[in-house]
């Protein structure tokens, strides 16, 4: 018997949305400015425990053994957990389940999961971690990509080093070209940086079950990992959507949720979990570091004949969703360009180094760095345009894309590009003294003007929306029809999608609101009690989910229809629905809704599958995506050329997004897009030095702030996909993949310097790479120049 | 852990005197980083926030005495005009919340070669004021940092105030941050002309264990100024002149490399900003700045 009373949801809000194509205040934007929304982070139960994770110092160690006595010993702690008490599978993974729930025998990262911790106090079970005694042997870290593809490199899996290589040849292999341009580039390891760290509530249901209340991307993949790994039914294991508080991808793997149903099991008593800032950086997947070689041909004229690339992405210590990353990787390496000619060689690698997965642009962000730089180099080097050289080449429907697939409309790369270009430009600095704040350095008071450049540069990227390569990707809804209590119709929508800071909830409601004509709708808790809605990833949440919805309503529709017609002797096919009303041809009403739903109310469930996609055949061939979307970005940037440091004065975007929905939510998304472009561009990345994190805070992984971000000019088109639900196309990544390229191309453009690595840092913008002069360490200082920071 | 608050001076320091270990907190914003991140857990916890007197600033003998519990909010806002060099540090740290709670006394009891409220201080040749049960003492400032994190505060003592001349001439404050605004400095320059001194004093912050005057440059551009008669008719330093300065700050440098830039860097910028900072604060000499 349950013990302990679930903490509960309060009843879905009623919204009055706009329809679709109207922008409508998102329902959860309120709360959250005002700091009133409940996150995973504010759960409560009576009673509960606090659930804390023992983590792994060493990138790379033999376990020996672990004693928990001391821990154990501790007033106050309640449960301490090892390898050994994980009740059923003891990894897990979404596609490889390589990943220790808890570590045994070998700790392949810094921060890996030992051994968990139960305690009446979040302090005690800190405490308590402390008293766990792991015996180590520390071993070298594997911390190169390159070396751990080497034949003779000590395997860390026993399947070997290298989780997925993909070969893909497209056209001519022999092809060759007057002009050929190299290029090598690096992108670090970008984190997602969400403000809500993760965090989660398990409450045991007193018979062997287990409902557990969480912030995350795909409630179902959750429950379906969780039941194997605690050796439950899937139905024993009951999944709430609680306050997520951001994602971008870095919600899709597990983190504490095994965990904390592994102490509330044991202990019998709610465990709460949430991770602090410096333990989130080690408790979810980053963005892939990337290296690429890049070799395009083209003719003297600017056409590209072949580009051929190499892609090590650095999968880090664990599979995670590495072996999708690296399909995007090969699959859109060449860029949104017509390639007769393609030849690419993508890897990705287990190291020692942090785990990689899903983040916003999921591989497509790093070769867009890598395919714009070059296009750039290539127009610089044939005397051209760089946005004439990308329009010359760009992609159109009918062309192939390298992997053969044929692209449909609208695939509008090139009005996307001349529409970037003319958009007007700001005006040039005004002469005379200026705000510091309109300057690099801002108020930090690093220039007067002396030294700064201005310079401009474009990207265009593209990815795929939804998930690709065969996968039955779907959706489901449940969507009711219903009078409230004083009579009036209702709308509910039931879907277990995530709602990650995207505005899905206010979408879902303004579909029921356009399809049921009814102006109330309640969007219920995302939970496991209504089937799957796969992930919000992928940019596929508004498509898939926003698909099912609609799918429902026209059920629940036809059902409503069929009923009114049976009632009044009429032909379903007659009937329509009209301001809150059943009308005939005529626009006569047969019926009011409350007529009409007087004696039952209507429920449709529904699963929407997107088109059939196709694996990629050993030539990396096939029609492997669904949909593919486009952005492009142009970058306005003054740089202090001497100190190398920048002000992006202004960012301007055209996409193409088929149908805006919530137009003010789309702002949304691109501005968010566009601003952790930028940071991956210019500031955030995690700095890992053999295979350990050195910036692990806030402090020293630096995110853009609103001095940092500029205003986003946009002009979206709207060109409809016959194949998408009203026409829309998926629009939350493509911003974070064409900001990039088009920040550090005004960067090139204003300092003249290659920059072949992104975070670009001062050091790389004024030409400072190599040490200017050494002399010995002073007193008192921590070494001499170039010494090994320390992670005091 | 026992949270004491003492509400006057006196009582302070009498709970110093008990526990001479324990650790003094007033804006909290360099000591509640070190207890989230737990690596610090103090047996006692002394919140100065209550302490009114530490609030205070004022003149004494032709010098300012400020209180260490003055905020950076109301430096910029009280004393911008009298310190505008401090003024300009303080507007470099942190967000408005935390140039709210946290203060120069913060900065000092710190003592990271990083704080923005110390070159600003050195350049002044600032004395720092030390009370304990015993007694009080005050230090000059670049006796009292003495290493990266490291002070003389002795057991059982508190940072009650810091004592500075009023400006009389130019001042400025530069810092490099990755980052355009809420950043810690990888390097800065203080700068401050002492026309009665004939004298120009510079510091290099966050490019060595402590701030470090940068002495060869002050004694250089001192030349320049008496050869040319330059306090008296003040015209323009050529730019061999500030790039000779420049490069003398940079020789006073001694950084490292971490995460936050490279030794090379450091070094390379701390010159442009010692050389951008004299002909600021020069041209304002120049324009009638006092």
């Amino acid at each position: 018997m349950r013990t302990t009373p679930l903490p509960r949801p309060a009843p879905a809000p009623v919204q009055r949305p706009g329809v679709v194509g109207e922008t409508t205040t998102r329902i959860d934007g309120g709360p959250k400015v005002k700091g009133e929304f409940e996150y995973s982070s504010d759960l409560w139960a009576d009673g509960m425990l606090w659930g804390a994770t023992l983590r792994s110092p060493h990138p790379h160690a033999t376990i020996w053994s672990i004693d928990i006595s001391r821990a154990l010993a501790l007033p106050g702690v309640y449960a301490v957990l090892t390898h050994e008490d994980v009740p059923g599978r003891k990894v897990y993974g979404m596609e490889i389940p390589d990943q220790p729930v808890l570590a045994w025998e070998r700790a392949r990262y810094q921060g890996e999961a030992i051994a968990l911790v139960a305690a009446d106090h979040p302090e005690t079970a800190r405490r308590a971690c402390d008293a766990i005694d792991v015996a180590y042997e520390v071993l070298e870290p594997l911390s190169d990509p390159e070396r751990a593809m080497a034949a003779d490199a000590p395997k860390l899996h026993l399947s070997g080093n290298v989780l997925r290589h993909i070969t893909l040849r497209h056209g001519d292999q022999a092809a060759t070209a007057d002009v050929v341009m190299t290029g090598e580039y690096e992108v670090g390891s970008q984190d997602q940086a969400f403000l809500g760290p993760e965090s989660g509530l398990a409450v045991p249901d007193g018979d062997g079950g287990v409902d557990l209340y969480i912030a995350t991307q795909w409630l179902h993949v959750d429950r379906d990992q969780l039941a194997e790994s605690l050796g439950l039914s899937p139905e024993q294991v009951r999944l709430t959507m609680a306050g997520v508080g951001g994602a971008f991808g870095g919600r899709e793997d597990l983190s504490m949720q095994i965990h904390a149903c592994m102490l509330a099991l044991h202990t019998d008593r709610p465990v709460k979990i949430v991770y602090n800032r410096e333990e989130s950086f080690f408790g979810h997947v980053h963005r892939h570091p990337c290296r690429m070689h890049y070799e395009h041909g083209a003719t003297r004229d600017g056409e590209l004949v072949y580009v051929k690339a190499r892609i090590v992405l650095d999968g880090g210590a664990y599979a995670s969703s590495s072996t999708a990353v690296c399909s995007n990787a090969a699959c859109f390496a060449c860029g949104p360009y017509n390639v007769p000619s393609a030849t690419v060689d993508c890897s990705v690698v287990y190291t020692n180094n942090p785990p990689c997965g899903a983040m916003r642009g999921f591989g497509a962000v790093q070769v867009a760095f890598g395919h714009e730089s070059q296009m750039d180099k290539l127009a610089a080097a044939l005397g051209i345009d760089p946005v004439e050289l990308r329009i010359k080449n760009a992609l159109a429907p009918g062309h192939r894309l390298p992997t053969g697939q044929v692209v449909r409309e609208p695939a509008p790369v090139a009005e996307l590009l001349e529409r970037l270009r003319a958009m007007p430009l700001p005006p040039d600095a005004s002469p005379g003294p200026r705000d510091l704040r309109e300057l690099p350095g801002g108020v930090s008071n690093t220039t007067h003007g002396e030294d700064v450049r201005r310079g401009i540069g474009y990207g265009v990227g593209f990815k795929n929306v939804g998930f690709s390569e065969g996968f039955d990707d779907y959706a489901t809804a449940r969507v009711a029809l219903s009078l409230d209590g004083d009579g009036d119709p209702l709308v509910s929508v039931h879907t277990a999608a995530a709602e990650v800071g995207q505005g899905v909830v206010t979408v879902q409601a303004q579909i029921a609101r356009t399809e049921l004509q009814v102006e109330r709708v309640a969007v219920l808790t995302a939970d496991t009690q209504v089937g799957s809605a796969g992930s919000s990833s992928a940019s596929r949440q508004t498509y898939m989910t926003g698909g099912a919805v609609k799918m429902a309503c026209e059920a629940v529709r036809e059902r409503l229809l069929q009923r009114v017609a049976d009632h009044a002797g009429l032909d379903p096919f007659d009937l329509s629905l009209a301001g809150g009303a059943v009308i005939d041809s005529r626009g006569e009403t047969v019926a009011t809704l409350a007529e009409a739903l007087v004696s039952a109310p209507i429920e449709e469930t529904v699963e929407f599958h997107h088109a059939e996609t196709y694996p990629l055949d050993e030539n990396g061939q096939g029609d492997a995506h669904l949909q593919l979307a486009f952005s492009a970005h142009r970058a306005v940037a003054d740089v202090d050329t001497r100190l190398g440091l920048v002000r992006v004065v202004e960012l301007a975007t055209t996409q193409e997004v088929g149908k805006a929905l919530n137009p003010q939510a789309l702002d949304g998304q691109i501005d968010g897009g566009s601003a952790q472009g930028l940071g991956l561009a210019l500031l955030e990345e995690i700095q890992i030095r053999d295979s350990q994190v050195l910036n692990a805070s806030f402090t020293d992984y630096l995110l853009p702030t609103i001095l940092d971000m500029p205003p986003v000019k946009k002009q979206v088109l709207e060109h409809p996909d016959p194949d998408a639900p009203y026409g829309l196309k998926g629009v939350g990544e493509p911003p974070n993949i064409s900001t990039p390229p088009a920040v550090v191309a005004a960067l090139r453009s204003a300092c003249s310097r290659e920059l072949a690595r992104i975070p670009v840092r001062p050091e790389q913008l004024a030409g400072i790479d190599e040490p200017r002069r050494s002399r010995p360490p002073a007193p008192g200082s921590r070494g001499p120049a170039g010494a090994r920071p320390t992670r005091s | 852990m026992d949270f004491l608050q003492p509400t006057s001076l006196t009582e302070a320091l009498d709970i110093m005197s008990a526990h001479p270990e324990a650790l003094p907190i007033l804006g909290g914003t360099d000591v509640m980083v070190e207890l989230n991140f737990d690596r610090r857990r103090p047996a006692q916890i002394v919140d100065l926030g209550r302490v009114a007197e530490l609030d205070d600033w004022g003149a004494e003998n032709g010098r300012l005495r400020i209180g260490a519990g003055v905020t950076y909010a109301r430096l910029i806002a009280d004393l911008g005009e009298r310190l505008p060099g401090l003024a300009i540090a303080s507007r470099t740290v942190g967000s408005p919340q935390i140039r709210n709670r946290g203060t120069v006394g913060g900065n000092l009891g710190t003592s990271s070669p990083a704080g923005d409220g110390l070159p600003p201080l050195y350049v002044s040749d600032a004395e720092v004021e030390l009370v304990s049960s015993e007694g009080r003492r005050r230090v000059p400032v670049e006796r009292f940092i003495t290493g990266p994190k490291r002070n003389s505060l002795a057991p059982g003592e508190l940072i009650s105030a810091f004592l500075i001349p009023e400006a009389e001439g130019p001042q400025q404050y530069a810092k490099i941050g990755t980052r355009n605004a809420m950043v810690i400095a990888v390097c800065s320059v203080a700068l401050a002309l002492h026309p009665s001194e004939r004298q120009v004093a510079a510091c290099v912050g966050s490019a060595g264990p402590t701030p470090i005057r940068a002495l060869d440059a002050e004694r250089f551009i001192a030349g320049v100024l008496e050869e040319g008669n330059l306090w008296e008719s003040p015209r323009a330093l050529g730019d061999t002149a500030l790039r000779r300065f420049g490069e003398l700050v940079e020789l006073a440098a001694r950084p490292i490399s971490d995460v936050r830039g490279t030794a090379a860097y450091r070094l390379h910028a701390v010159g442009v900003l010692g050389e951008r900072t004299l002909k600021w604060a020069w041209n304002d000499y120049c324009g009638g700045s006092r």
